[in-house]
């Protein structure tokens, strides 16, 4: 029996103070149901929520501009701006705030993304006046305080060492700034050993002061809470933003570097390899197909043709997968895999076997068929805590899917036809890849393109 | 039934903890015939279940010299059987859409998956076709070995801290099994065959050996008809002994360990005691080493991290922790990261001088409260995610706890007193019963060693 999902929409109802329109998901042919409001604080915030039983509050939500917003000489200003807004805020140093957050079990917290800031709130329903009240003072008092800032700059500096004898850190950081040369995508979000150090208290302030606004914000809410009652929390905790922030605007990019493979030396059994290429942006009308073929070729289940060739059959990886990265300003499709130094030039032949067999071939109306089933089901399989469910209604209102998208998805999959996936498998994975490799692999060395030969 | 104290509780978690007593009081617990015991957690949030099968047999059960045999054999039960050749149980869970996998730890080895309610009777006959049903080959046993090393490389071989933290285990049980590696040691991993993986099935792998959890839109007896139609019908095939591994002596030196190479970037220094589990502890022990830990390590209202990090501002990271859930004596570690500056010998000492205050002082009526009432809303926490409850029972019945132990959790937490927590510190963090690790880069004497 398949997990069946569809929706029926309700009419908007307009309240005094709260507006909100509820789309009924069922998750089942029986009478459960799970509904996705949609919440209008007094003051025009707008929040989807989902009401549940449990004693607690779970809430999510992204604002736009994040490290894509870093100064090009300064990357890594928004991860640490995010990283010091719960280390002391209005009127508490950050060990006084800790505190409070902890004695009422509140957890909090912020973290910097490619082009989104994103914050987590969760707590116990009786503390959620206390909590949204903290949240407020992180978003719009913090204090960037000398001894936090010192602190916090540490703890990432001291990751950035880490990473920077990590193989999957380097591999994935040599990827990134190789198809993004001179583009924020470029630069690592946590910043460098060498920007880190320079960013300052002015520019932590101005980040915030810029970026945290209320035009591109959203939320999402998953809890004990029903609608007015979330209104005034939001207007609680995120009414005093300024309207509007003041991005800089960020130009699209295509992924660079395809054909070119670059062989990081660092000495370590397993080389781990990224692979990777254009992908298919959320928007675009073959979407969906793109995201099949992509489960086809290297997605999480057990059954992709990856895992098959490269780990069931040959044991070359513990690990093999792929998926699609859609951001603001790109689309790109990325994949990972650690394997002995002996077998790495026999594994990238595989991976780009397989990649050119799925362009040229297409799946198999069986693969189709499979992909379409296992996709439609884990969505749902995949929502499986309140915050995990804030997070998907959020990211479906950066996506612009709409409040009925769940409603919609199974048909939309179940749209694409064998020659749609043929066709998108080619167009998706027909422009070559760049590959990254960090370790000490045998016989595999860099080269500038395909068609040059190896030993570059 | 459960005793209500809810009295004593900090008003701020009254009404949460309420709820999640009436949920806990609704987890059942029964066995069939065969041995089988079976917990079912009802959650009727969403219509799906998790279903979990766990086996009371991890890395301590194993013979010596045959280390990563039970991690081996988790990854080898996915090959099939007879009645369901090649990787069938996958496809079917795939092509659904849900969720599954397996681990294993020194005491258990599990298996679980996630899936819409009404798929619960398959999964149950596909892992009871399993328990003994399970038909390996060369062809597939032998890749699968390279899987594994690849996993070890993965998670070890590539990784200089767990390399440490691998030496340090194997120096702090002097005796026990717990020495050693869950994955095993690489020289016998790669010694690992198709007979020795089946041995073990064949010794272990038994309803009587087993326990079933399903947590999820279900009701326990619509469970209890499905398991004793398909569960009961599994038979025994081995008795089970009581789980003798060989004991620590009396330990009466600290050891210390260092790992030099040179792609540490950031050095650092932990240090693991041996203490008594929730199953080995005296009543209300492991309760007090778990209020202890997070009094001494977690997150930044801990000691450690106010005084190392904040205060002294001599390390960027610091923090403690302890993992209750075992059958035989387990670890209470306590670990640092100095900033640039800083040796680890000047790291060390300060920790000392935290844990030093603490077996003199004890704790404060304040930070225990404020522990408490976090750990305790853990529960609650814990009450979201199905996974996490099932993973909770489980785990806990695998290493020797009965279903009222985790049930009463909260209670147990709530009564740990300011003086419970002092000697639990007096008592166990005892130097000559630990192991002292250093990450360096190189392995200059300075660096070493206080």
């Amino acid at each position: 029996m398949k997990l069946f999902l569809s929706a029926r929409r309700c009419a908007c109802k307009a309240y005094a103070l709260v507006f909100a329109c509820a789309l009924l998901i069922v998750l089942s042919p029986s009478a459960r149901a799970v509904t996705i409001e949609r919440v209008v604080s007094p003051g025009g915030i707008e929040a989807w929520l989902v009401r549940s039983p449990a004693p607690m509050i779970a809430l999510e939500f992204s604002i736009l501009g994040s490290a894509d917003q870093d100064p090009a000489d300064k990357p890594g200003l928004s991860y640490m701006a995010a990283s010091l807004l719960d280390e002391g805020a209005g009127p508490y140093d950050a060990m006084a705030f800790h505190e409070r957050l902890e004695s009422r079990a509140i957890e909090l917290s912020f973290r910097a993304g490619r082009d989104y800031l994103r914050g987590t709130l969760r707590t116990l329903k009786e503390n959620s006046d206390a909590a949204f009240d903290y949240l407020r003072l992180a978003l719009v008092e913090p204090r960037f305080d000398a001894e936090a800032v010192e602190r916090i700059r540490g703890q990432i500096l001291s990751q950035l060492r880490r990473d920077s004898v990590s193989p999957t850190h380097l591999a994935s950081r040599n990827w990134w700034a190789t198809a993004f040369p001179a583009h924020p995508y470029g630069q690592p979000v946590e910043g460098t050993l060498d920007s880190v150090p320079r960013i300052t208290i002015d520019d932590l302030r101005s980040y915030t002061r810029r970026v945290l606004a209320r035009d591109n914000l959203k939320i999402a809410i998953v809890g004990d809470v029903d609608a007015q009652a979330a209104g005034q929390l939001l207007d609680h905790a995120f009414g005093k933003l300024p309207a509007q922030a003041e991005l800089t605007h960020i130009s699209a990019a295509v992924a660079q570097g395809l054909g070119r493979r670059m062989v990081i030396q660092l000495d370590v059994p397993q080389a781990v390899v990224n692979f990777g290429g254009p992908g298919i942006s959320r928007g675009d009308p073959d979407f969906m197909a793109a995201y099949i073929v992509n489960h086809i070729l290297g997605g999480g289940s057990f059954s992709s043709r990856l895992y098959r060739e490269v780990r069931e059959k040959r044991g070359l990886a513990y690990g093999i997968s792929d998926s699609l990265v859609w951001l603001n300003s790109s689309a790109l499709m990325i994949g990972s895999t650690a394997t002995r130094a002996d077998a790495t030039g026999k594994t990238l032949e595989i991976i780009e076997h397989e990649i050119r067999r799925l362009a040229q071939e297409g799946p198999t109306d069986e693969e189709l068929v499979k992909a379409k089933t296992y996709l439609k089901g884990s969505f749902a399989l995949g929502l499986d805590t309140s915050n995990r469910i804030a997070a998907q209604l959020v990211q479906m209102q950066i996506d612009k899917l709409g409040i009925d998208y769940i409603e919609r998805r199974s048909a939309l999959i179940d749209a694409v036809t064998l020659a749609d996936a043929k066709r998108v498998a080619k167009r998706l994975l027909d422009s070559g890849l760049l590959v990254t490799v960090v370790g000490r692999p045998e016989g595999v060395m860099s080269r500038e393109s395909a068609t040059s030969k190896e030993g570059g | 039934m459960f005793n209500r104290l809810i009295s004593l509780t900090a008003a701020v978690l009254a009404t949460a903890v309420a709820a999640h007593v009436a949920a806990a009081n609704d987890v059942t617990h029964f066995a069939l015939a065969n041995g089988l015991q079976v917990v079912v957690i009802p959650d009727h949030r969403a219509p799906v279940v998790t279903h979990m099968v766990w086996y009371k047999i991890g890395s301590a059960d194993e013979t010596a010299g045959k280390s990563g045999l039970a991690h081996f054999l988790e990854h080898l039960m996915f090959k099939g059987t007879a009645k369901n050749p090649s990787g069938r149980f996958s496809q079917v869970v795939a092509t659904i859409g849900g969720q599954e996998n397996a681990f294993t730890s020194s005491d258990y080895t599990g298996y679980f998956q996630r899936v819409p309610r009404d798929e619960l009777k398959a999964m149950m006959e596909f892992e009871a076709d399993r328990m003994t049903g399970l038909v390996l080959t060369d062809d597939v046993v032998r890749p699968e070995l390279s899987v594994v090393l690849e996993e070890q490389n993965m998670r070890v071989a590539n990784n200089p801290s767990a390399r440490l933290g691998e030496q340090m285990e194997a120096a702090l049980y002097l005796n026990h099994p717990y020495g050693r590696p869950v994955i095993g040691w690489r020289h016998e991993i790669e010694e690992l065959n198709r007979e020795e993986a089946l041995a073990f099935y064949r010794r272990f792998y038994t309803p009587n050996n087993a326990i079933v959890v399903i947590a999820g839109d279900v009701t326990a007896d619509a469970v209890r008809t499905l398991a004793q139609e398909i569960y009961g019908k599994v038979p025994r095939v081995a008795e089970v002994k009581p789980r003798a591994r060989p004991q620590e002596p009396a330990q009466e030196a600290p050891r210390t360990v260092t790992l030099a190479d040179p792609r540490v970037a950031q050095p650092s220094v932990s240090r693991y005691y041996l203490v008594p589990s929730s199953t080995s502890a005296r009543p209300g022990e492991s309760e007090a080493l778990e209020v202890l830990a997070h009094i001494l390590g977690r997150g930044s209202n801990s000691r450690l991290y106010r005084s190392l990090v904040f205060g002294q501002a001599i390390a960027v990271s610091a923090s403690a922790s302890y993992d209750s859930t075992a059958v035989d004596a387990t670890r209470l570690s306590v670990s640092a990261a100095p900033k640039p500056g800083t040796t680890l010998a000047q790291l060390e000492a300060a920790i000392d001088g935290v844990l030093t205050e603490l077996i003199d002082k004890g704790v404060s009526g304040e930070e225990l409260d404020r522990s408490k009432s976090r750990m305790i809303a853990d529960a609650i926490y814990a009450n979201d995610n199905q996974r996490t409850m099932a993973q909770w029972y489980g785990a806990a019945i695998a290493t020797g706890a009965s279903v009222e132990d985790v049930r009463a959790w909260p209670e147990r937490i709530r009564a740990v007193s300011a003086d419970a927590v002092h000697e639990a510190a007096r008592r166990w963090l005892d130097k000559r019963r630990s192991v002292t690790g250093y990450l360096v880069k190189d392995a200059r004497p300075e660096d070493k060693r206080s």
